[in-house]
């Protein structure tokens, strides 16, 4: 019942920031100088056929009636035609969003094994060696900036050392698996191919490596410093004197708690993988909603710029709830004091 | 002409001369204080020094950089594409410019795109996070943050993708795209610091003494919450740079010729991996910068919160 409430409150929440993106969204579109209906069609367009696809565009009716129109249009998730592929915007979206939500959660996933591992073991061997390469290790990995690990990466792991591939997410000589989720990876292990699976993985290791080094090195940081001040707690002392095995003290009571702030920025980082994505997927020539929506940007590509947009924007809200739940789930407190305020 | 006033924790009087002296002094004195703590940190200390020299390279680019024409349009496709040397210490581009020099001079881009983004967006977000925390639960609150919110429901690098995109791409476009998506930050965190001030007795009391609005807002709260703001700045500093280096590296920012750090790896990757140092170099330059603001954030983090203890 109180999570139905918790629910329901935050689906509220996400429709009126939608609403409010979505305006934000047309007015970036409308803001652009020229005839959406001129681009369209191309200089040498007759000026009647201009007149008529302007009328059928709604241009010609006040601002807020357009607005009206988009609106109703996006909702049924009409985005119109890519003014670059010739397609609709929403095929388009389809066939690449896939690939990046593939390519982003396995970042999510890199990010949370190695991050929480990398500061579990940090606070346990706290300013030994270990800490101090952990440390050291998510320095470096905060301060630069993904689309340089990316080229370090394709430099080194790609083009040096020749241990993987970096270009596009499948080599040419694999067969493509069926398409059901169109994430390459799940597709390839349902219909149980397995050369595929291992190539499509193999293809997809650097970028997400590339995506999730700088939020894997902000977990790793967070975890430690969370974990050591937990370390220090009585209840932790109170577990070792009752006898229970270290590796089940740092397992099942400190990691529990500590996981609190690492669980909640994760939202943020999510974020910043979003963001990153379009450059990383430049950079490896991955064919995700990213890059489709790079070169729409570089083009002008209104219609197909807001159905990114807003793509983007529901997936990052979207997470932002699961990462609220998942909170709530690990802390007592937040669930206690949620239920009284209900 | 001597007039007496009364100052907490002194019981003798003073006149109003002596008390300005005196916090005048203090100011020095705790200024003294922290300088000393912050150069005893061997971190902090390598990152001032490290925005120092970058501050000054970039001032003096023209003097400092071995081949200042370089970073104009020019050419020299006798010397195009040659390995790091003493000549050229960080090699030469596909077109025969010195890196080393573009890298000095992109440092001018990245600072002038830092320092533009944060001035305007600091006053604007503190002032809205400052009127919507003291108005705390009427429309003006609702109103701000509900805005706010909206602008936080998207990753700041894709709007401002996006914004520089319907605008024509060059430097001055991508920092109003940055500008326009960073003020929300500075409002949610100065919100989140106003109104919990806000409650505070030090608040009522000079609203019962009938102090103005702009007395209590910049007066009264503003001045405790300059630490984390100053903190912010110098992190954010490293943000928008890298953001503005995301922007040109895609292509929606500085244009070339011009040597934005981002604009250079994104043309120097295309010569990966034989002519490598390209596109490296000035990567490096960025995380050098990026690194620089950070240590001295973490810093100046460091010490606001000894000096709270």
């Amino acid at each position: 019942m109180q999570l139905i409430g918790f629910l329901s409150r935050r689906a509220f929440q996400a429709i009126f920031v939608l609403l409010g993106l979505s305006i934000l969204i047309f007015v970036i579109a409308r803001v652009l100088p020229g005839d959406p209906a001129r681009t369209a069609l191309g200089a040498r367009a007759p000026q009647w056929v201009v007149d008529r696809l302007r009328e059928d565009m709604h241009l010609n009716d006040p601002m807020h009636v357009q607005y009206f129109y988009w609106l109703t249009d996006a909702v049924q998730g009409d985005f119109g035609i890519s003014l670059v592929t010739r397609r609709n915007v929403a095929d388009d979206v389809k066939e690449f969003f896939p690939a990046s939500l593939e390519l982003v959660l396995f970042a999510g996933l890199i990010t949370a094994v190695a991050g929480i591992g990398l500061g579990t073991l940090s606070a346990r061997h706290k300013d030994k060696w270990i800490d101090n390469a952990v440390r050291i290790f998510s320095y470096a990995g905060v301060v630069t900036p993904s689309f340089v690990f990316a080229i370090l990466f394709l430099l080194l792991f790609g083009l040096v050392l020749d241990w993987f591939p970096t270009i596009g997410r499948l080599s040419q000589d694999v067969p493509r698996p069926p398409t059901i989720t169109g994430m390459m990876t799940i597709d390839a292990l349902l219909a149980g191919q397995l050369a595929t699976f291992w190539d499509a993985l193999k293809h997809l290791i650097l970028p997400a490596l590339a995506l999730a080094m700088g939020s894997m090195a902000q977990e790793a940081r967070l975890t430690r410093a969370t974990m050591s001040d937990n370390l220090t707690k009585d209840y932790i002392a109170n577990k070792r004197a009752l006898g229970v095995p270290e590796r089940k003290v740092t397992g099942r009571f400190l990691l529990k708690v500590s996981l609190i702030p690492t669980v909640s920025i994760f939202g943020l980082d999510f974020a910043a993988s979003l963001s990153n994505a379009f450059l990383v997927e430049l950079i490896f020539v991955w064919p995700g909603i990213s890059r489709y929506g790079v070169n729409a940007m570089l083009r002008k590509d209104l219609n197909a710029i807001s159905a990114v947009i807003l793509i983007l924007g529901i997936t990052f809200i979207t997470v932002n709830i699961i990462v609220d739940l998942v909170v709530r789930g690990l802390d007592p407190r937040i669930r206690l004091r949620s239920a009284r305020s209900d | 002409m001597a007039q007496q006033v009364n100052v907490e924790g002194f019981a003798s009087t003073m006149t109003r001369q002596q008390v300005r002296e005196l916090q005048r002094k203090n100011r020095r004195e705790n200024l003294g204080r922290a300088w000393y703590k912050f150069s005893r940190n061997p971190l902090s200390t390598i990152g001032g020094t490290t925005v120092v020299v970058v501050v000054l390279l970039a001032i003096f680019a023209p003097f400092v950089a071995p081949y200042p024409e370089h970073a104009k349009p020019f050419t020299d496709f006798a010397n195009a594409s040659r390995p790091p040397s003493w000549e050229y210490p960080f090699g030469t581009d596909e077109i025969g410019r010195d890196i080393l020099s573009r890298v000095i001079f992109g440092f001018r881009f990245s600072l002038s795109m830092g320092i533009v983004v944060l001035v305007i967006v600091v006053p604007v977000g503190v002032l809205l996070g400052l009127i919507a925390g003291y108005y705390q639960g009427t429309w003006i609150d609702t109103t701000v943050m509900r805005i706010t919110d909206i602008f936080l429901a998207v990753p700041p690098l894709i709007l401002a993708l996006a914004i520089a995109s319907v605008l024509e791409p060059n430097l001055f476009h991508s920092m109003i795209a940055i500008t326009l998506m960073w003020w929300p930050w500075y409002t949610r965190l100065v919100y989140g610091l106003a109104s919990a001030q806000r409650n505070e007795f030090y608040v009522a009391s000079a609203e019962t003494t009938g102090a103005g609005t702009p007395h209590i807002l910049f007066r009264e709260i503003l001045p405790n919450m300059v630490s984390p703001i100053f903190t912010k700045i110098s992190l954010d500093m490293g943000w928008v740079i890298i953001i503005g280096s995301m922007l040109s590296f895609v292509g929606l920012g500085v244009q070339p010729p011009r040597p934005g750090l981002g604009t250079m790896v994104a043309s120097g990757a295309k010569y990966l991996p034989d002519q490598w140092w390209i596109a490296i170099f000035p990567a490096l330059g960025i995380v050098v910068v990026v690194l620089g603001f950070n240590l001295l954030g973490d810093g100046l983090r460091d010490l606001f919160a000894a000096e709270e203890a």
